[in-house]
């Protein structure tokens, strides 16, 4: 009984990893890529726990799902491709057209 | 956006064959004012005709480029698989991975190198060659990234900010709760790597990720401050040497023929203090995948060290 | 001819293929980078899947008295993944520096585009 629930355990974490992994390719936005990129390498870690190699989770889990997805994050915000960075700036340059504006009524 | 032919109409547009109005490349392609109006309406026709044509075949071959990629996805995975399904047996006793190089390293790995993980004494006793390598790819890999990204000091001072997350309720709080726990868990597991899973590799990203938060909750300023770039520099250096040096030592000592022995012995397994050089390899190891990780973050969100 | 359902392997494959084709059709580079590391994660749960034997144990030996290797999983490809894992993190940060120098000089991540900026370049000189 405990084996079966184990097995069908396995079975559903490996199914998980491949639909993430689809999921990540089809996606349109890379902010979804990532978010479900991350959600994949913690999957992944349990996966390592269930082969008998706790170092590989430990790792997976402070690399993969930590370092990696913090760096993607970070690239993106580098180059000003979050949406709310768009809203920022779109909100300043309303600001200083309307500055401008009203300078030049006054 | 899928443009067939792109460069070819570019290379027209630079030739005054054709007209070059559309989106492609906005910051870089400007348009000379007036171009588009002093043309002939015959030629606007034309380009309005190519343009519709080639807005049908951009979304062919959009969803033809879908398809093929789907198909090329399932060739590849169809091959791989029905050549997996051929493998030696998973989870088997009998397949020819579980060899005498296993059972060696299993069985007679405590009583040589002292260390009672076995993936430990493995990685940094009979293969410690292979992990020195890799710690240089790391090296390398933190140089090239600092070549490519680091910015001026100048520019640094430009766009000074002063906002952090110290007084937000949930990552400057939860920050100062979560950041020395985690940076002791690193420890912990950097320190027991001869004895539990972990070891040099898996504690210093866990202390790197911890770095990383309390970079990102408290602001870079003071991060860089806290941490100054010397001190990144010199752990680096220090570690990479320090392994060089221990496990030259260590290879030239493990030769029999020359008569010389190893003063460091594998210890009593289990014990804190054993596994020979296995304990302090590890902290060089864990110090430098450490280093590696804050120095990625600080260049990518910083662009310096300091 | 013996035939095994491996469902390790299996998965391995597949995220092995679902990887490359994200690394060969995609347009956008970090979307690239993405499928590279899916590629190293379906490697390694290849090679770690090798190494596992059913019902055997972590290999964290007893202290003292003797040792059964025939209890204990394979500690070989533990030890070649976890250097591969870490390697492949400065790796991906190599890709995105690389992806950012990209952008700041061509404005966008679509290698379409960056082609024509890059032919539109050529032309000029």
């Amino acid at each position: 009984m405990f084996e079966n629930i184990l097995s069908l355990f396995r079975l559903l974490l490996l199914l998980s990893l491949v639909v993430c992994a689809i999921a990540t390719a089809l996606s349109k936005r890379v902010m979804t890529a990532i978010i479900l990129f991350t959600s994949y390498s913690i999957v992944m870690a349990v996966v390592w726990l269930l082969l008998r190699s706790p170092d590989l989770a430990i790792t997976e889990a402070a690399v993969g799902a930590g370092v990696n997805g913090v760096l993607f994050f970070l690239t993106l915000r580098k180059l000003h491709l979050i949406d709310r960075d768009f809203d920022e700036q779109e909100k300043k340059a309303k600001v200083k057209t309307e500055e401008v504006n009203g300078h030049e009524k006054a | 956006m899928k443009k067939r032919n792109l460069s070819e109409k570019i290379r027209q547009w630079y030739e005054g064959e054709l007209s070059f109005d559309e989106k492609i490349a906005e910051p870089v392609v400007h348009i000379p004012a007036g171009t588009h109006d002093q043309q002939p309406p015959e030629t606007k026709t034309k380009i309005r005709i190519v343009h519709r044509l080639e807005n049908t075949e951009i979304k062919i071959s959009r969803v033809g480029y879908g398809v093929l990629s789907v198909v090329f996805c399932l060739i590849i995975c169809s091959i791989l698989i029905s050549t997996a399904l051929f493998l030696p047996g998973f989870a088997d006793k009998e397949a020819p991975t579980a060899n005498e190089v296993y059972e060696h390293y299993v069985g007679a790995g405590r009583d040589q190198t002292g260390a009672v993980n076995t993936v430990a004494g493995m990685i940094l006793d009979y293969r410690a060659f292979d992990t020195l390598g890799e710690s240089f790819v790391l090296f390398t890999a933190t140089c090239a990234v600092l070549l490519l990204l680091e910015g001026h000091k100048a520019a640094l001072n430009r766009a000074k900010s002063t906002f952090t997350y110290a007084t937000d309720p949930i990552v400057g709080i939860a920050a100062k709760i979560v950041v020395p726990v985690i940076l002791v868990f690193g420890v912990y597991v950097l320190f027991n790597g001869h004895l539990s899973p972990g070891g040099g590799f898996s504690g210093g990203a866990i202390l790197g990720t911890g770095l990383i938060l309390y970079a990102q909750a408290y602001g870079d300023e003071r991060a860089a401050r806290v941490i100054p770039a010397g001190a990144i520099r010199g752990i680096t250096i220090a570690a990479l040497s320090f392994y060089c040096l221990s496990k030259s030592y260590s290879f030239f000592t493990g030769n029999e023929f020359n008569g010389v022995h190893s003063v460091i012995g594998p210890g009593t397994p289990g014990d804190f203090l054993s596994g020979g050089l296995i304990l302090p390899l590890n902290l060089a190891v864990g110090l430098v995948v450490c280093c590696t990780m804050y120095t990625f973050y600080m260049i990518f969100t910083r662009g310096r060290l300091d | 001819m013996n035939i095994t359902l491996n469902l390790e392997e299996l998965t391995a494959m597949l995220l092995f293929g679902i990887g490359f084709t994200m690394l060969v059709f995609s347009r956008n580079l970090l979307k690239k980078v993405l499928g590279l590391n899916i590629i190293d994660t379906g490697v390694y749960l290849f090679l770690a899947s090798m190494g596992y034997i059913e019902g055997n144990l972590t290999p964290i030996v007893p202290p003292t008295g003797p040792v059964d290797p025939g209890i204990y999983i394979n500690p070989i490809p533990t030890g070649l993944v976890l250097t591969g894992i870490v390697v492949s993190v400065s790796f991906s940060a190599l890709m995105l520096a690389l992806a950012v120098r990209l952008y700041k000089k061509y404005r966008t991540l679509n290698l379409d585009e960056i082609y024509a900026r890059c032919d539109r370049e050529d032309g000029e000189d």
